[in-house]
């Protein structure tokens, strides 16, 4: 008995053991044991994360050039460095896993892995830095705040720092809105049209209905995920609509009123037509967001490889200094 | 990690958010060797915050404990630093800012 | 029913704003500091004088800030912006305390235009009213170029924010004081890489060399004296950059020695007539900078932000 492998065993008592920390509703740490799905399942919806980070910050770093005041120049200049921060926070997670940083940049710029489509959309006046802290931030809030409890430990480390800042971020956003509505009329107005194109991607940032969302049930089922995407989506749609409110614009939705019997507002469907299209890569924006992407990522190569030169013969300089009298000097 | 010529090696972060407290793990960056680490660090994880003490090691040079237990590369949930990021602070002989 | 969700949206209207460093309590940058104008001082000197470090700080931080995500990596992409935020808080400070100076510096802007000073100086001057040095304007180019810029211009401004911490001036001792902190890093961050770069690869060695090459004909203008430094300084008030010139030879020389690159041996780039950066003329680069900067603001002369 003992001469033969245990493996199927082992392989259930390891099971057995992840099954247990999850019902307990405890947190899988990067060297525990996991099944291969759990761990594909977060690198792809970790590195997705990550890219929309990064790639999110061209929208809106397109106008720190051209910010109207100094005040807000730094604010956008600082939420722009934030993400910058949290796409690197969630690539550190997807390392714990096991793939690298440069392995899926790589992926990403092959088209291979996904992000978020809303980046995908124009930033056509300075209103849209507004609109986008306050709508595209305040959905990621909304789809963030429970990754939190994610049951992926460093995952819901990373999106406990993520969500501190932001809120930062909604905060800004809608407050160069309330301000902007305070000013002149064309500013409004700018406001208003900023509102009126982003209403929409804002509500596909939380994906497609939950009835064609293939991946959603069981990632809720290792709690890789908290809540399910028609869920986010109205809790979002409530909140916002009193926000839109005391801004004073009009949310662009014929069909979004208030239900009492449900206790929820009622909104219209947003075009999913246009969510696969985007998702496909037939988005205003995708090859330009790629192509950004991978001019700084292929004009940094060198800058990278001169910095690993530059360690090793460093490293090697203090190994033979240290190695005897005769081995520092004019090594180079 | 630092088979991949083409990549930094992958450092882990720990800082000390006051004097008094431990230093506490906040996560992770690459950074071609120490030095370079220790001012990513500063970059990344204190931003423009003053008077903290920041420890970088390479995460190959980490011996950590069997898979059963708590991965000890992470500090625990509770801890204040990256809950309480104080990432927009400004050195108080400014005011207002 | 929003539980966890309540508590991050509940900060968005109304609230603690203590906690947003960048949140509504950002109006006045100068609030609580004294900024009566020393007894004697000229007051058009000194906002002349304001305006200079300002722009240079000002034109700098637009520089580096179009670096944003696009930066070899994202630790150097956060580093970058980094130092551009500090020059960029520089900028404003000093923005500001020319115009309380001296307001006839301000440009006019239409009857009841909420534009603070500071911003109508920074997006309502042309290129000709701007006292930056001329390094801090020319374009960017690949990494090596803004490691050559930004050391050569945080040597200089740290040797000089060093003397300045003395100015008999309130708030520029303030501001300097302020920046001395945020300079050392700059400029070892800058050395740091210059030394990386030199002793990395032949193709980085290359590329530092000619964005040294390139860039140093504009150094000699950092430490050269205009004017209304000289009488500033006279007057205790100011620092005249030729003060700084053996203590900025000195550092620069070490980092080329360290690094086994020659001190490049190209004359400066003279002015017009004697009238550089200081006196308000540039290259052709300031000009397309600005456009792209004020765009928005001019735009709306009466906007509220
Ligand atoms: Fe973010
Ligand atoms: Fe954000």
């Amino acid at each position: 008995m003992t001469t033969t492998p245990a493996e199927p065993e082992l392989q259930e008592r390891l099971q057995a053991g992840f099954d247990a920390t999850i019902a307990r509703n405890d947190r899988i740490e990067p060297r525990d044991w996991m099944p291969d799905d759990y761990r594909r399942t977060l690198v792809r919806q970790i590195a997705q994360h990550a890219h929309s980070e990064i790639i999110g910050m061209q929208p809106e770093g397109a106008w720190i050039g051209r910010a109207p005041s100094l005040r807000r120049k730094a604010i956008l200049l600082a939420k722009v460095q934030d993400e910058a921060g949290h796409g690197l926070y969630l690539y550190s997670a997807c390392e714990t896993l096991g793939v690298s940083r440069i392995e899926l940049t790589e992926l990403l710029l092959a088209g291979r892995q996904k992000y978020s489509s809303i980046f995908n959309y124009p930033t056509l006046s300075y209103a849209d830095v507004g609109t986008i802290g306050w709508l595209v931030d305040g959905a990621a809030i909304c789809n963030q705040v429970p990754l939190c409890r994610t049951s992926y430990g460093p995952y819901g480390r990373a999106m406990i720092r993520i969500c501190k800042e932001e809120s930062f971020h909604q905060r800004q956003g809608y407050e160069l809105l309330m301000t902007m509505m305070r000013g002149t009329d064309a500013q409004r107005a700018m406001v208003q049209e900023s509102v009126d194109r982003f209403w929409w991607p804002s509500l596909m940032m939380f994906g497609p209905p939950d009835g064609e969302s293939p991946n959603s049930a069981r990632s809720m089922a290792w709690g890789v995920k908290r809540n399910s995407n028609d869920e986010l989506r109205q809790r979002f749609v409530d909140m916002t609509v009193p926000q839109a409110d005391a801004l004073g614009v009009t949310l662009p939705d014929p069909d979004l009123r208030w239900n009492e019997e449900r206790g929820h507002h009622d909104f219209g469907d947003p075009d999913w037509a246009e969510l696969a299209a985007v998702i496909r890569g037939d988005g205003p924006c995708n090859a330009e967001r790629l192509r950004h992407r991978r001019t700084a990522h292929e004009d940094g190569a060198w800058v990278r490889e001169a910095a690993s030169a530059f360690a090793s013969r460093s490293a090697e300089v203090a190994a033979s200094a240290s190695a005897g009298p005769s081995g520092g000097a004019g090594a180079r | 990690m630092s088979a991949d010529r083409r990549e930094w090696p992958l450092y882990e972060v720990f800082v000390r958010g006051k004097r008094g407290l431990n230093h506490v793990h906040v996560g992770s960056l690459h950074a071609p060797d120490d030095a370079m680490a220790l001012r990513h660090a500063r970059d990344v994880y204190t931003r423009r915050n003053e008077g903290v003490s920041i420890w970088v090691v390479r995460t190959d040079a980490i011996t950590a404990s069997s898979p059963d237990e708590k991965d000890p590369l992470f500090a625990p949930n509770g801890d204040k630093v990256y809950r309480h990021p104080t990432f927009y602070e400004i050195p108080e002989n400014v005011p207002h800012m | 029913m929003n539980d966890d969700h309540g508590s991050v949206f509940d900060g968005l209207i109304g609230g603690d704003s203590a906690q947003w460093a960048f949140g509504t309590d950002f109006e006045d940058p100068l609030a609580g500091v004294d900024t009566t104008v020393p007894d004697g001082v000229d007051h058009a000197e000194l906002a002349a004088y304001c305006l200079m470090l300002g722009d240079d700080a000002l034109i700098m931080s637009q520089r580096l800030s179009e670096w944003c995500s696009r930066a070899p990596d994202l630790e150097e992409d956060i580093a970058l912006a980094n130092i551009a935020l500090d020059l960029l808080g520089q900028a404003r400070l000093l923005l500001a305390r020319a115009a309380a100076a001296d307001p006839v510096v301000v440009p006019a802007l239409p009857e009841g235009s909420p534009v603070p000073a500071e911003d109508a100086l920074a997006f309502f001057r042309d290129a000709g009213q701007f006292g930056n040095v001329r390094l801090a304007e020319v374009a960017n180019g690949d990494f090596a170029h803004v490691i050559v810029r930004l050391l050569l211009f945080s040597v200089s401004r740290l040797a000089l924010l060093e003397r300045l911490r003395a100015s008999i001036d309130t708030v520029l001792a303030h501001v300097a004081a302020k920046g001395v902190k945020e300079l050392t890093y700059h400029r070892d961050w800058a050395a740091r890489w210059f030394l990386t770069l030199a002793g990395g690869t032949e193709e980085s060695r290359r590329r530092l060399v000619t964005a040294l090459g390139d860039l140093w004909p504009y150094q000699p203008e950092l430490v050269a004296t205009h004017p209304v430094e000289l009488s500033l300084a006279r007057a205790g008030v100011g620092v005249d950059p030729a003060t700084t010139r053996a203590e900025v030879d000195g550092i620069l020389d070490q980092v080329f020695a360290m690094s086994g690159v020659a001190r490049p041996d190209r004359p400066p780039l003279e002015g017009e007539g004697g009238r550089t950066g200081r006196h308000g003329t540039h290259t052709e680069a300031l000009s397309g900078l600005l456009a792209e900067m004020q765009v928005v603001a001019r735009a709306h002369p009466s906007g509220r932000w």
